[in-house]
Parts: C-alpha cells; structure tokens; sequence
C-alpha cells in the first residue's frame, strides 16, 4: 500500500528556516521510501493533497488523559486516540491516573494494547512513580521498563515525600529512565479551586498560590542537581517556575519542560463566570505568567508544548464549581492555538510539538524523526493558515469541556499519517 | 433587574434603586395589614442547599407580602439526597412554573451556573464565600436609617465602616465592603493576615489588625461572625487568642466614637467575636438589620420580578 503526500512544504529537524522544501513524499508500508522534486511522476494506490500546507513529523503530546480503564464515560482510548489523529498527533504519552492506575505490568499492557486495536496513534502507556500514586512506595520500575515503560509520573498528585523522590530518581535514573513531575505541594492547596490572587480573593474562592508549584519546581531541580538523574517538569504554570528551570539548564542539570496551550492562552479571570470547564489543575494564572511561558516556550527552556488533555463527561463539569474535578480538553486544538498566540517562527513551534517531545518521551526511534526515506511514515500535514472557529459539538472526544468553544483560530491539521496509513484525511479521521 | 446575585452586578444604580424601592417596602411593614398584590400570581422558590432558617423565612416573608406564592425546597428532604444533580433540580422545579429562585449553596458561583438552567430570576441568598447581596443591602438601608441619610450613589460618603474578623471566608464581607464602598464609605477591614483574602488590594480598601486603633474613628463598627471550624485550620492560634485581639467588650465599646453604631449579620458568636451583649452597647443595630432584612428582600424581589406598582 503505497501513499503520496502531494507539493507540501517540509519542516523537521533539519530544516533550517521556516519556507520548507516544497517536495513530495512517497510512503510505502510504514516508512517513507522517497522524498521527491514536487510534482514528480511516480505512482501510489493513495495521494494526498498537501498544497499550501506543511509536512512535518507526526506531533508528540507527552500529557493526555485517556481516561480508560475507569472512567470510560469520559473517554476512551479509542475515543481519545481519533482525538489526537485529528490534532496531528501521532504519539501520545498517556497518563496513569486510570482506575486502576498504570503501576503494573498488566495495566500498561493493556493501555498499550487498546492504542493498538484502535490504530490511529501509538499510545504510550507512562509508569506510576508510586504504587496506586499514593506517594507511599515506589512503583515496580524495573517490572514496567519490562513492559516497554520509560516515563514515569504520578500525574495529578505531585510525590510529596522528598526523600522517596530521591528515592525514585536514584533508583529509576539507574534504569536509564525520566521521572516527571506534577509540582504541586499539596499543604498549599488544600481545596482550591482557582490561582491565588486578586480574582480568586474576589470570587471567594480558595486560591492555589504560585508558590505551592514553584516549591517544588526548586525542590526538584535540587534533587536533580544530587541525583544526576533526569526529571521533566509536567504542565509549568508559574512566571517563577520558567525561570528555575532557564536557570537549571544553564547550568546544564538534565531538566526538561512542558507548558499546555491553555497556560499561555487564558488567564484566572476566565473564571469569573464559575463555569467549570476553565477550572484545571494548576489553574488558569496571569498575564504575567502567560508572558513568561510564551518567552520560555521562545527561548527552548520549555521544550514541549503538551495539552494535558482532560476530558470529563458533562454533568461532571456542571458540578459547582469547587466539586467539578479539574481539566480541559486539549488534542484538538493545540496546534491551532500554538500558531495564533505564540510569536514564534513555525520550526520551533513543531520542534516543541514534535521531536523535543519525541525525545523527552524515549520514542526518538519512531517520532519527530527528519522526513527523508527510510524513515517511520508518522506525519502530520497542516495548513498553518486556515482559519476556523472551534466548536464543541465537532470534536471527537467523549467530552465536550473545551474551553475555546466559538474561538477563532489559525491553523489546521489536514491529514494525519501514522504507521504509513492515512489516519485523518481532510480533518476527518478515516476509522 | 434579571437576577440580584452580586453587588458589583447590580450597580451602584441598583443598590439605590433597591434601597429607595424597600423605604416604600418598610412603610408597607408598618401598616396594619402589611401586605400588597405587588407580586400576585408569581411563584418564589426557596432552594436552600445550606441550612438558613433566618434568612430562608426573611425571604418567605417578604415574598407573601408582595402576595407572590412561595414553595420551599430543602435539601433534607428533596431529591438531592437521591443523588440529582443541581442541573436536575432546578430544570424539575423550573418546569413547575417558577417566577423567581431564591437559592444558598455552600459552593460560590452556583447562582451563575444555575442561569444556564431556567429562564426565572435569580436571587443570590448566599454563594459560598463569594456574595451575599442582600445581607449587603439590608446593612446600607440600616446604616442609612440610623445616620438619616437618603439613598442616593454616594449616600455614605463621609462615613468610616470598620469591618471586625473572618473577611476571607464571608461573603457577607465581600457584599459589604463593595456595596458600601460603591456608595462613597470609606472602608477598613481589621483581622489577622490569616483571616483576609490573599489580594485585597482590588477593593482599594485599608487593612489593619489593631482593632483599637480604629476605634475612635469608626461610624460603623461591623463584626463578623467567626466559625469555631476555622480552629482546625491553624489560621488562629485559639479563640480566647481572637477575642482579645478582635473581640468587642464593654471596654472597647466605651472607646467608640460618640453616635458610632455596631453591626452583625448573625448568628453571633457570644463569647468570641461578641464580648458584650448588644443591649449594652451604645448604639446597636443588630436587630434593625433584621427588620431592613424584610422590607429590603420585597424590594429585591419586586425589582427581579417587575411586579406593579407598590399599592400606595
């Protein structure tokens, strides 16, 4: 089965500018065989047209919720894989709060295995840091690398006990693995429900104060600094965290980081309405904390954009607001919000939706790879100018809770490949 | 108005809208028959999440005044323990034919929610600790009746209203110091740090926690009642701690300003934030807040509800 993305521009890592080389690629199976002058003859069973778009390499989200097993009222692996594919993702890094949650073999097999029956992005199962993320013990690291798990977290409960993160990084950096944080001390927020500050004293709301993150952050950074081990930074929120983590690089500690696009797109007074689909955890912040992750997101100390895409089924999000569990959906919309609020030029913008990813999650081999034959056939194809308005009802999530529900926005994806198969043609996922 | 379910919703304007309106509404109150067909034929539902006989039967009381039908839903009895949810509940008993809900929830913000769900009028008796825009009306028309002010949007200019005790977790306190701030008071709140919001500095209003240094100054001393729960949150070291520093006693009463008044929304807390009985004090206006509570209500609700003319 051959297929022929058509007169696209090509961004990867090798690009050296944002203009691409206007090409055409040839996959057969699930590679790319040849990367040809555009408009070229040669023959495929498939083509799919690519003008005025680019071709990159499959996008990486390292932060989603699939939210199976457990609570498939909400999602599920199949439901959130065709999500992704319309994002343009290719890999996805799932979560491990499931129920039960991602701290053995049994459970990450089975994540792994239901990405697969679904086919239309690989899903990679992270590993617990601690058993049942209850921040007590240490998960079976060595049992989970077994079962192909190199990133590990306890995502929704940052591990409070500084000694076990020690404890974790010496004994999970040995096995040449990537401990990620959810930072949050959670003696500082203690049922709160929204950032800390002018909004929240207003609304009367409890506040989640920037410092509970940014503790930690610290914390962690210093644990790195002794450890030598590798520690990436979910979902930073905080003005003060971009800039621990700027500086830790600099001094070259083995840190990397996140940002999700609704931590640089809205701020704490989107929840002036009480609608609990804004309430997400860390919470919506400031002005000034939006322009701090836009300039680390410029500036390479955030490596990754990742969505930490949260569905909740609808009368979870109709709960009043302090009862409604936190999160927002994020797959769909990423690339889009990424080209109309980030001034950046386009090849940083899919470095940090694709290979710096890529690369966080152990999945360099297969992801964010260049675009050149031989190469796994994983690839994303957008049009960074279309403009559309994103609309709840259209999404391909069980869920509904986007914020961005009638934002107009710039940039689509149009087709995703993965696997050498066309997953999304045209906006539209092909299964 | 639509809905009362905040201060800085209804406006300066509609606060004194509100307050001239409930001098009408009081002077009904004092007729023989003290009812008018204002409201007759309209439905106000009492949807109390959180227990509140007082405030529940204040607004019980203002509604058959107007002559509107009134059904209350507690929760203890309702549903809600059966497991429905909010959406439920007010979709079920809108769809009975319900003018206008009065509704108190432990969470801040369901008011706001609940406007997705009905086309009736909201009335806010108390979100969380976000608002509760009534109470704050009920103290301007006290504080007016006892300096003899007219309502007017800058009626309380002049007038130094020091608010006592726990304004992080009040919505009494966040009603009050934007609705008498809004009419031209200065404002001043007095409290340990661990008892004031995190960012006050939006209400451009000073904060102390020497109590007796505002004193001498103050037209309106406020207490707030302080909950014993909060002792389980290390935000005071004990409550005898509290009351000598932010109690009222009879040797702080004897420092206040010649004609100052004192203030509770109720339930006091004798023995806490209240070391004085309020009969002792000078100038008490705790029970006038009760009384302005009916007469403000009718006039809160005549205003959501667009009743006819006040029967003269």
């Amino acid at each position: 089965m051959s297929l022929l993305i058509r007169g696209g521009r090509i961004i990867d890592s090798t690009s050296t500018d944002d203009e691409g080389r206007t090409a055409d690629v040839l996959v057969d199976g699930d590679r790319i065989v040849q990367v040809l002058d555009a408009g070229s003859e040669v023959r495929a069973d498939d083509v799919l047209d690519a003008t005025g778009c680019v071709v990159s390499p499959g996008f990486v989200d390292l932060h989603v919720h699939l939210r199976e097993p457990g609570r498939e009222e909400s999602e599920t692996i199949e439901t959130g894989s065709r999500a992704a594919a319309r994002g343009g993702f290719t890999a996805v890094v799932a979560m491990p709060n499931t129920e039960p949650p991602h701290d053995s073999r049994v459970v990450v097999d089975f994540v792994r295995d239901q990405g697969r029956r679904a086919g239309l992005c690989e899903v990679v199962p992270s590993g617990c840091i601690t058993v049942g993320r209850a921040g007590q013990t240490l998960a079976p690291f060595a049992e989970l690398r077994e079962a192909g798990v190199r990133f590990f977290t306890d995502d929704g409960n940052g591990v409070q006990d500084a000694q076990l993160m020690r404890r974790a990084l010496e004994y999970a950096g040995q096995l040449g693995l990537t401990l990620a944080q959810h930072c949050e001390v959670a003696s500082l927020t203690h049922g709160a429900v929204m950032h800390e500050g002018a909004c929240c004293s207003r609304l009367g709301l409890p506040g989640w104060p920037s410092l509970a993150e940014e503790l930690m952050v610290h914390r962690d950074i210093e644990l790195c600094r002794l450890t030598g081990s590798p520690v990436h930074f979910l979902h930073l929120s905080t003005e003060r965290s971009v800039d621990m983590v700027r500086v830790a690089k600099a001094e070259g500690l083995p840190v990397t980081a996140e940002a999700a696009p609704h931590h640089f797109t809205l701020t704490d007074e989107a929840l002036s309405g009480f609608d609990p689909t804004f309430k997400v955890n860390p919470p919506l912040r400031t002005p000034a904390d939006i322009a701090a992750l836009k300039r680390g997101l410029a500036d390479g100390t955030i490596d990754a954009i990742a969505t930490d895409h949260a569905p909740h089924a609808p009368h979870l999000k109709e709960l009043p607001l302090d009862q409604a569990p936190p999160g927002m959906l994020g797959l769909e919309t990423a690339l889009a919000l990424a080209l109309t609020e980030l001034a950046m030029p386009l090849r940083d913008v899919v470095a940090a939706l694709s290979w710096k990813p890529a690369a966080i999650a152990h999945l360099a081999d297969r992801h964010g790879r260049p675009i050149a034959a031989g190469e796994p056939a994983n690839l994303t194809v957008f049009d960074p100018s279309a403009t559309w308005t994103i609309d709840r009802g259209q999404l391909a999530s069980r869920s509904r809770n986007t914020p961005y529900h009638g934002r107009t926005v710039r940039g689509r994806v149009r087709h995703t490949v993965f696997g050498g198969r066309a997953v999304v043609v045209d906006g539209a996922a092909t299964k | 108005m639509k809905h009362v379910r905040s201060i800085e919703e209804l406006g300066v304007d509609g606060i004194v809208r509100i307050l001239k309106v409930a001098e009408h509404m009081a002077e009904v109150n004092r007729r023989p028959v003290p009812k008018v067909p204002a409201l007759v034929g309209k439905t106000v539902v009492s949807l109390f999440f959180e227990d509140s006989t007082r405030t529940r039967i204040s607004f019980e009381t203002a509604a058959r005044r107007l002559s509107a039908d009134t059904m209350t839903f507690s929760v203890s009895t309702s549903s809600v323990n059966k497991g429905e949810s909010l959406r439920d509940t007010v979709e079920t008993v809108s769809a009975m034919g319900v003018a206008a809900f009065v509704v108190r929830h432990k969470s801040s913000g369901v008011p706001w929610q609940m406007a997705n769900w009905t086309d009736a009028s909201i009335v806010n008796a108390g979100d969380g600790w976000h608002q509760h825009p009534t109470q704050a009306l009920l103290d301007c028309h006290s504080i007016i009746g006892a300096f003899g002010i007219e309502p007017t949007p800058s009626c309380l200019r002049g007038l130094t209203i020091t608010i006592v005790g726990d304004v992080r977790h009040s919505r009494v306190a966040r009603s009050d110091i934007e609705a008498f701030t809004a009419l031209g008071a200065t404002v001043r709140l007095v409290g340990p740090r661990t008892l004031m919001p995190p960012d006050a500095t939006p209400w451009g209003v000073e904060i102390t926690d020497d109590f007796d240094a505002t004193l001498r100054d103050s037209d309106v001393v406020y207490m707030l009642r302080m909950q014993r729960e909060r002792m389980n949150e290390a935000l005071v070291p004990h409550l005898g701690e509290y009351s000598t520093r932010f109690g009222l006693d009879a040797v702080r009463a004897a420092r206040m300003k010649d004609g100052a008044v004192v203030m509770h929304p109720g339930p006091m807390n004798r023995g806490v934030e209240m070391m004085i009985d309020p009969s002792e004090l000078p100038r008490s206006l705790v029970t006038n807040q009760v009384a302005s509570g009916v007469s403000v209500r009718m006039a809160v609700l005549f205003d959501v509800l667009g009743g006819q003319e006040v029967a003269s």
